[in-house]
């Protein structure tokens, strides 16, 4: 893995593999979309509305993982002083946030005609809502630090005790449910998933993760781009 | 020689924070405003008032400490008292252990002491004293190191308050969460036991993690 710490190296490798990423991502989309949108039956109670499960239960999913990656990326960076790992955990933040706020989002918009409410602080809706946060202060802690060095040392410790905090928070909120309202409107759809609905959920899953993928790989070019903008500048300044 | 060390700085804390005053007389303020403006807010019914009690106190508290959080390090990074202590003979991570205990013993304990009896504005059940009493002290502990990482990472930025609020309130979740447990369980016919003993797991992790923490984020900020 450290020899794709050379950002040459990364860069050439990425634009090869940009095209294909794309494609995939398209293809992928395209497919999970059509036969989750289209060719899937409408749930039996759900009716129609089950159909926001292809696009609220992998960002769901995917929003957790990422997280989970920036804190891998954040040990890496500290455990082997990876150049490219820093840069990854901070191009991979907010796409994880938009990820997590879609999950959010849709969810409340499922939650509307199936709870008949926008909002209930559910375990899970908490910890989403929790983990929206952590992302939020990985993101002001890298924007509001002006030195980038020093942003990205106090963002690997953010990162980490955030990780460290998500099951603790999940393990909280679930005793504080229990305490509060038995989960009884809100258990979710009944018997295990068929595989016709399965299917497209499963490629959803994968359309999501190569769109993470793609959009890593091209923010984290502009990384590399942008640390070279800066050397140039200090460099001009150090001729003068 | 390191035990001596770290008592001359907590002496050192304590003192400073007895003479210059201020973070300890606004977080009392701010408490008693919480609990003069909530039956204001939500009306006299006293049945109502006792029964969210706890929580109204617990997170009175909460936000009391957090509202102190962010000045931790900040004085003795800018006069370059931090940068001393990097140099001594205590590991860092023993450094940030010691202030953050430093800022529970002056600020954290003493409100973690008085918030309790005046529970007794929101017409609080006297029998939940005792475990108000258990668990807002085990708990402030925790309060105040999870605060320490705020305070750390803020350290060297002028404006850090809302990033602190921020960055430490997905922290204070489990506290909250198991502190006021601990307190309502007393009322009902279940046993308070389990979320106290849950809130000292806490607070024990969070006196191993947050040293860690908060002395790596204040390294890159004296580097």
């Amino acid at each position: 893995m450290q020899k794709f710490a050379n950002p040459a190296l990364f860069l050439k490798l990425a634009n090869a593999a940009l095209p294909w990423l794309i494609a995939i991502t398209a293809i992928l989309f395209a497919s999970g979309l059509y036969t989750g949108l289209v060719t899937s039956p409408p749930d039996a109670r759900q009716g129609e509305t089950v159909r926001i499960m292809y696009i609220h239960v992998p960002a769901a999913s995917m929003a957790l993982f990422i997280y989970m990656g920036l804190a891998f990326f954040s040990a890496i960076a500290i455990i082997f002083r990876h150049p490219l790992a820093d840069a990854a955990a901070k191009s991979a933040a907010p796409i994880g946030a938009v990820y997590c706020f879609l999950a959010l989002a849709t969810g409340s918009l499922w939650g509307k005609p199936m709870w008949g409410t926008w909002w209930v602080w559910d375990a899970r809706l908490t910890s989403m809502f929790v983990l929206m946060l952590l992302y939020l202060g990985y993101i002001a802690v890298c924007n509001s630090i002006d030195d980038p060095h020093r942003a990205a040392a106090i963002a690997r410790v953010v990162a980490i005790v955030g990780v460290i905090n998500v099951p603790i928070v999940k393990f909280s909120v679930n005793w504080w449910n229990t305490l509060h309202q038995p989960a009884s409107i809100l258990k979710m759809g009944g018997p295990s998933i068929d595989s016709s609905m399965l299917w497209p959920l499963f490629l959803m899953a994968l359309a999501y993760g190569m769109l993470f993928l793609t959009l890593l790989v091209i923010s984290l070019r502009s990384e590399i781009a942008a640390r070279k903008l800066r050397q140039i500048r200090f460099a001009e300044i150090g001729n003068r | 020689m390191m035990r001596g060390a770290a008592l001359a700085l907590i002496k050192r804390d304590v003192l400073l924070a007895r003479k210059q005053g201020g973070g300890l007389g606004a977080a009392l303020g701010f408490i008693l405003a919480v609990m003069v403006l909530v039956p204001l807010a939500i009306g006299p019914d006293q049945i109502l008032l006792q029964r969210i009690a706890p929580g109204m106190m617990w997170l009175a508290l909460l936000l009391a400490v957090l509202l102190t959080s962010d000045r931790m390090f900040q004085q003795d990074f800018e006069d370059g008292s931090l940068d001393v202590m990097a140099m001594g003979h205590l590991p860092f991570e023993l450094v940030t252990l010691v202030k953050a205990l430093a800022h529970w013993l002056t600020i954290s304990l003493p409100l973690a002491l008085i918030t309790p009896p005046l529970g007794l504005l929101l017409n609080i059940d006297l029998s939940q004293l005792p475990i108000l009493w258990a668990t807002m002290i085990l708990g402030s502990l925790a309060l105040s190191m999870l605060a320490s990482i705020g305070g750390a990472v803020t350290a060297g930025l002028r404006r850090g308050g809302l990033l602190v609020s921020l960055l430490i309130l997905p922290l204070y979740v489990p506290v909250l969460i198991f502190g006021v447990a601990a307190a309502t369980a007393s009322l009902g016919a279940t046993s308070s036991t389990p979320a106290l003993i849950v809130l000292s797991a806490i607070t024990l992790m969070s006196v191993v993690v947050t040293p860690w923490a908060s002395a790596t984020a204040l390294k890159a900020y004296l580097r």
